[in-house]
């Protein structure tokens, strides 16, 4: 018995052929870049240089060629969220810390977005928050890059919510939303409607202080 | 890859920003940091080459001697360094794992040597990286496989007897190791001896010798010796047997015994005889008893007690069976093609040897193996052609498998055992590394000394704020799904209506969600807008900051666990402006209309909890 099934087992043996592209993979890793110096860094940022320094060794270790791809910052920021799909909301991120728009973030970009969302004054942030919503960077925020955004933040959160993502709750939040930034109530929000409609709102300024100054 | 995400933590914070603009509610408060997060230069000397690292790398694997609170035993206040009396050169790859998070085993060490350095540092082997893992997995098995053998090859040399073992014991082992005893190794040979007498006589009386006085006719020496070649039998057969049921009855299991291959063996060596003496003279069944006498050939397998080769060789046989069979299907292919053509070839030939299919099998087979006796020849042309085509594809056939059996047999069988054991064994690695690494990714989180856990459980907090919505498990969430009917009711009573959750099954202490509706006098309110009570569910588990059992840990979802004794549930309400309420532009006053407390706790306490993550 063991002879027939032996005999069988030869023949079905498949050979499977391996390609070549490992040679592809080296030629990316070959890219590398290094920062500008820690003073010049220390000077256009609000960090100090130990904090630099930390930072710059995680990042490093993470991204040993100096920039980062979107791939792995996707993949960082999912680590963070281990319950729903944070991918698409890193999509939005990302682009918002690349300020060059050519498809990677080097540590000077990751540390100018993290200065100015740490350190920055309250107009700096939230201009920084208004690019972020901007996904086509026309100046204007309209009800469809804000679905977009809020569709991206509840996805974070997962399926197993509670209470149960019933109905098109993403749509209401918009709407909520614009209710309150939609000063002149011509469809779109601009950076002044955005900027006057959030200082006004106490308790997200409260918040913002929450923010302030964490490492 | 969990030691850099303690790193990006202040970047998830940061991103965090964007979430405030659409936030529902007012993020709570971040976790206090208790100590300053400054990172250190660690020293540690092992037989005096000093390594330095942060305490940050060492602190990525908190279950392990480094990582956790052990290498304090080894700290040396005098001159303010860890010292370790191990091999400094193994000690390399260890802060390399730590360093780089991919364990690789150095091809020159002895297996042996790092797999203690392994066990002392607390390191489970399975972490060890794909490049290396399967040198690894080879050089140990190499290893364990020679100290079985040595093992083996030591009890069966002369290790001395238990003091009380029975006389079966010791009837058993002197079977087995006749070097153990003078009687042992008498009995041994003596058995020996009439295993080849056998054997010889079986060969002997077929020989024809001198006729007797007065008859031309040769006699095969059976015949004419006739009494003297039945004592000679008997007499083995006595030993055989006697031999036999001595083993049986020494044996520490009868049933295995029995079911052994030397055991069949002697069974079916005897065992002719015993049925000669049953059946009668007759005539009739001479002719199947005589059959019954080729099995006496058998005694000699008998040998293979006495000779290691031909176990080996048996051994080898039986392990090569796939490609023996594959040799066998092959000619058995070529045969009955080659048969077929050349009965067809020949049909025509009158008075010719190939009869039929089957006997064209012999011809076949003769002329594949270029043995080619002659007795049947093609007389066509045709015929002709095939015949020396399947002589020479015979040749094909045959040469070439038999070498590449012979050297693909060791290569093969363990690399298909390799294989399989590795396919079996892949599923239970892949799950021990991932728990491996859930449970260093998670006591990682948990930051024991810096709060850098809280931190992460705080910007889960924020996300739920942000969208007003919690999370939950599996379980809750499916409960919900089904009970969703019976859940909300609204009304528009400014009276502070109290609803009741039906999710009793899993955690029956878990405290009742209320729900409560601010006043609102005007539009109707949706089901989302119904205000709650958060509640916050901290569950405090068991494992201990200092323990070292994380690999041991339950991956956990962020929030219940119903089989923790003791949670705290604190509830806080926070007012948010309903949903769809046009004309409702005041900012909520924050007023905190009750607290609900627990029987257990009375604030809200941070506590360590697990959270699932890679």
């Amino acid at each position: 018995m063991g002879v027939v099934f032996g005999t069988f087992s030869m023949h079905t043996k498949q050979v499977t052929f391996r390609t070549d592209n490992v040679d592809d993979e080296l030629e990316m890793t070959m890219v590398c870049h290094r920062p500008e110096g820690l003073e010049q860094l220390e000077a256009q940022t609000n960090f100090t240089k130990q904090e630099l320094q930390v930072l710059y060794r995680g990042f490093k270790n993470e991204c040993p060629s100096g920039v980062v791809n979107e791939e792995t910052f996707k993949h960082i920021y999912a680590q963070f969220f281990p319950h729903g799909d944070a991918s698409t909301y890193a999509h939005y991120l990302f682009n918002a810390f690349d300020t060059r728009n050519d498809g990677s973030i080097k540590f000077e970009d990751f540390v100018m977005g993290l200065s100015t969302l740490l350190r920055g004054t309250v107009r700096e942030k939230l201009e920084w928050t208004f690019h972020l919503y901007d996904i086509n960077r026309d100046g204007f925020i309209n009800k469809e890059e804000m679905t977009e955004i809020v569709r991206a933040i509840y996805d974070m959160m997962g399926k197993y919510t509670y209470p149960a993502l019933k109905g098109d709750v993403p749509k209401q939040h918009v709407d909520v939303f614009f209710e309150k930034m939609d000063k002149n109530k011509d469809g779109v929000v601009t950076l002044e409607e955005f900027v006057l409609a959030c200082q006004e709102d106490e308790n997200m300024m409260r918040s913002m202080q929450l923010f302030e100054n964490v490492m | 890859m969990a030691a850099g995400v303690a790193t990006w933590l202040p970047f998830a914070r940061a991103a965090a920003v964007g979430w405030l603009p659409l936030a529902k509610k007012i993020m709570p408060k971040p976790p206090v940091d208790k100590k300053s997060r400054n990172d250190e230069i660690l020293f540690v000397n092992v037989s005096g080459l000093r390594f330095q690292t942060w305490k940050n790398t060492l602190d990525r694997y908190p279950d392990t001697l480094l990582g956790s609170s052990e290498k304090e035993f080894f700290y040396n206040e005098d001159t303010q360094e860890y010292f370790f009396d191990r091999d400094p050169e193994m000690f390399r790859h260890i802060l390399n794992f730590y360093r780089t998070g991919k364990l690789h085993y150095p091809r020159q060490e002895c297996i042996q040597a790092f797999d203690e350095e392994l066990a002392f540092y607390g390191i489970v082997p399975d972490i060890i990286g794909d490049c290396c893992m399967e040198e690894y997995r080879d050089r140990k098995k190499e290893n364990q496989e020679r100290l079985a053998e040595d093992t083996e090859a030591e009890m069966a040399t002369d290790t001395p007897l238990p003091p009380h073992s029975t006389h079966r014991e010791r009837l058993w082992r002197a079977f087995e190791n006749p070097h153990t005893s003078t009687m042992a190794l008498v009995f041994y040979y003596v058995t020996g001896f009439f295993i080849a007498v056998s054997v010889i006589a079986n060969v002997v009386e077929t020989v024809p010798c001198r006729p007797l006085k007065g008859s031309k006719k040769d006699l095969p020496c059976g015949e004419k010796y006739s009494l003297a070649f039945f004592c000679m039998d008997t007499a083995c057969v006595l030993i055989f047997t006697f031999e036999y049921l001595m083993r049986l009855f020494a044996a520490p299991s009868r049933c295995k015994f029995m079911r052994s291959v030397m055991s069949v063996i002697d069974v079916v060596a005897i065992m002719p005889y015993y049925i000669g003496l049953v059946m009668p003279e007759n005539e009739d069944v001479s002719g199947a008893f005589v059959t019954l006498r080729v099995f006496r050939v058998f005694r000699i397998f008998k040998f293979s007690r006495h000779s290691q080769g031909l176990r080996i060789l048996g051994y080898t046989l039986k392990s090569c069976a796939s490609e023996l069979g594959f040799l066998l299907f092959s000619l058995t292919m070529a045969i009955i093609i080659f048969a077929t053509v050349m009965f067809y070839a020949e049909k025509g030939t009158k008075g010719t040897n190939f009869t039929s299919i089957p006997a064209s099998f012999w011809y076949t087979i003769v002329t594949m193996t270029t043995l080619g006796y002659g007795d049947m020849v093609p007389n066509t042309i045709a015929g002709k052609i095939f015949g020396s085509i399947c002589s020479l594809s015979g040749v094909l056939v045959i040469a070439l498998p038999v070498p590449v059996i012979v050297s693909n047999f060791s290569r093969i069988y363990h690399q298909n055992q390799r294989a399989d054991k590795m396919r079996a064994q892949q599923k239970v690695r892949l799950a021990r590394i991932r728990l491996a690494k859930k449970g260093t990714t998670n006591a990682f989180l948990q930051y024991k000394e810096e709060g850098g856990f809280h931190i992460h459980n705080h910007l889960l907090h924020c996300l739920e704020k942000t969208t007003n919505h919690e999370f939950t498990d599996e379980l809750t969430f499916s409960e919900m799904c089904m009970t969703e009917s019976v859940g909300y009711r609204t009304s528009r009573s400014t009276s502070i209506s109290s609803q009741q959750g039906e999710l009793t099954s899993c955690c029956p202490r878990r405290a009742k969600r209320r729900a409560i509706r601010l006043a609102n006098s005007t539009a109707s309110v949706s089901r989302d807008s119904v205000q709650e009570l958060d509640t916050l569910q901290v569950h405090k588990t068991s494992a201990g900051p200092q323990s070292r059992s994380s690999l041991n840990a339950r991956t956990e979802d962020l929030k219940l666990n119903c089989e923790d004794r003791d949670f705290t549930a604190a509830i806080i309400s926070i007012p948010t402006p309903p949903a769809n309420t046009p004309d409702d532009s005041l900012p909520p006053s924050p007023a905190i209309p009750g607290i609900l407390r627990n029987s257990r706790t009375s604030s809200y306490i941070h506590e360590t909890v697990k959270i699932s993550s890679l």
